[in-house]
């Protein structure tokens, strides 16, 4: 008779053609206790319905406040490889680009002081190694420094900035998404490793407003790459849209948000008021062959976006409507650092960036970080154009 | 509950070596639980920290924030992390015998 399976719950989730984190799991649990361990607790949470993960847990190496998050068994005697099982966050690279040999070595420090187990990549974009004893952490952690990765953020502090796959592959981004991220990460290194926030903060880069890093929504700093002068339009290729069967009124100028396209199907002449044009990509991405952004490229700097913990979701609102992106990215830097230190200065515990302002008012955080209210910064400027002005102001 | 001896009682900590009880804080067992985290020697300048987390958590309940922190004692965040190379929540507070700070990891 064949041995009773010990995890039939989880074993339901090796069924089917798609990857199975069970199967890795097993794969892992061949080599490690920890991951056997891993599996019998889970079969037991679901069982009894609940986690048997303890809440927190502080625990770090030296020098660094965050980066590693504290994991503790709360069934320690029944499985003891993992009674203690604490995860790393580790700096990814810009967009997510590895040699093998990196992978390698990476896997091979993590066999030697974890479980084994990754989980590439988490949503903060880290890559996440998960389960290591305490005593493993800094040992760990020097093995890493070694082959040349850094611990990402966890806790209140800025959390590991993380960007799109921009100019690398693709042809739409406006910025180098990959170097800002890489100057953007060295810059701030004591705000990523030493938490020192009401709460944690986000930077997330995308080179157009397909913002394939989800930027808006689950960030409080959001750079979106976009131009500021006209779409360039190449007739030629767009007439020959028009000849292979895309119907260019219906499934372009008519999905156009601002409906500042004009589509001449006689003439095939494709016509856009630039001035409208809200930069939101959707032609240019049903034409790639005939329109490209504009020549003139920088990003549009969004404040306040969030995932909803604490409070409700947010998104991230224009904070600045075009900033030029150059090397070394001084106006971006500076203008991160006054709206941090406003925050700083005023948020309560556990209060995001995007909370505060809703709570202070937007007049408030533009005269504290020295911007002049722009028509941009109204998150419907066609149907609601109020701004309250400072009094003083309008006297 | 483990129990630690630390300067010669045995004293009840959580897993991350927080003592459980605060009232069984007293100068001694923060030099013990200042080992655990690497200070070797409790100087003045950590005392000044220490004291102050103390007063503030006597009065408030909770831990102050790092901002605050840095603020009423005059150390930047780097000299704290000087002081305590595990920082002020896992080095300073767990020396000043805090509770353990919750917060979103
Ligand atoms: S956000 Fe834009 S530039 Fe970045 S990968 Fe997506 S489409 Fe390309
Ligand atoms: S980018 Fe968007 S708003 Fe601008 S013209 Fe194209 S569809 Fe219209």
């Amino acid at each position: 008779m064949a041995k009773e399976s010990k995890t039939p719950l989880l074993d339901q989730l090796e069924e089917g053609p798609w990857p199975s984190f069970v199967k890795e799991i097993k794969r892992a649990a061949q080599k490690k206790d920890s991951a056997k361990d891993l599996l019998g607790q889970l079969e037991r949470s679901y069982n009894d319905r609940i986690g048997h993960w303890k809440h927190g847990g502080i625990v770090g190496v030296k020098g660094y406040g965050g980066g590693v998050i504290g994991r503790y068994s709360d069934l320690p005697e029944e499985f003891p490889a993992i009674a203690e099982f604490h995860t790393f966050r580790v700096n990814m690279p810009s967009a997510w680009f590895y040699t093998t040999d990196k992978l390698r070595k990476l896997c091979d420090v993590w066999d030697k002081h974890g479980s084994g187990l990754t989980n590439m990549h988490g949503a903060t974009g880290d890559i996440i190694l998960l389960g290591a004893p305490t005593e493993e952490l800094q040992a760990c952690f020097d093995d890493l420094s070694d082959i040349g990765f850094d611990l990402g953020g966890s806790g209140s502090d800025m959390r590991t900035p993380s960007c799109c796959v921009g100019p690398a592959r693709c042809e739409f981004a406006c910025i180098d998404t990959l170097n800002l991220l890489r100057e953007v990460t060295l810059e701030f290194q004591d705000e990523l490793h030493r938490p020192m926030f009401p709460y944690k903060s986000k930077i997330k880069i995308s080179g157009c407003a397909n913002d394939c890093v989800a930027a808006v929504a689950r960030s409080d700093i959001s750079v979106i790459g976009t131009w500021r002068d006209s779409i360039q339009v190449d007739d030629a290729e767009v007439a020959n849209y028009a000849n292979s069967g895309l119907d260019i009124q219906s499934e372009v100028a008519d999905l156009c948000p601002t409906g500042c396209m004009k589509w001449d199907a006689e003439a095939k002449k494709l016509t856009i008021d630039n001035g409208e044009c809200n930069r939101c990509m959707h032609c240019i991405n049903v034409m790639c062959k005939a329109l490209r952004p504009g020549k003139e490229k920088g990003a549009t700097i969004l404040v306040g976006g969030k995932a909803p913990i604490v409070r409700g979701a947010l998104l991230s609102w224009v904070l600045v409507p075009f900033m030029k992106m150059d090397p070394p990215y001084t106006e971006f830097k500076d203008l991160v650092r006054r709206i941090w230190e406003w925050w700083d200065e005023n948020g309560k515990m556990r209060e995001r960036l995007g909370e505060l302002i809703n709570r202070l008012g937007m007049r408030t955080f533009l005269e504290a970080v020295g911007l002049p209210p722009v028509p941009q910064m109204v998150s419907m400027p066609r149907a609601n154009p109020y701004y309250f002005w400072d009094p003083e102001e309008v006297k | 509950m483990p129990l630690l001896d630390l300067a010669g009682t045995q004293v009840e900590v959580d897993e991350d070596g927080f003592i459980q009880d605060p009232a069984s804080w007293s100068e001694m067992l923060a030099a013990a639980l200042a080992k655990m985290e690497d200070v070797e020697n409790l100087t003045e300048d950590h005392w000044k920290v220490i004291k102050y987390l103390r007063t503030y958590y006597q009065q408030f309940g909770i831990a102050p924030m790092v901002r605050k922190l840095c603020k009423e004692t005059g150390y930047d965040l780097k000299a704290i992390y000087e002081l305590f190379p595990s920082g002020p929540a896992k080095g300073a507070c767990k020396i000043a015998g805090l509770p353990k700070p919750t917060g979103c990891v």
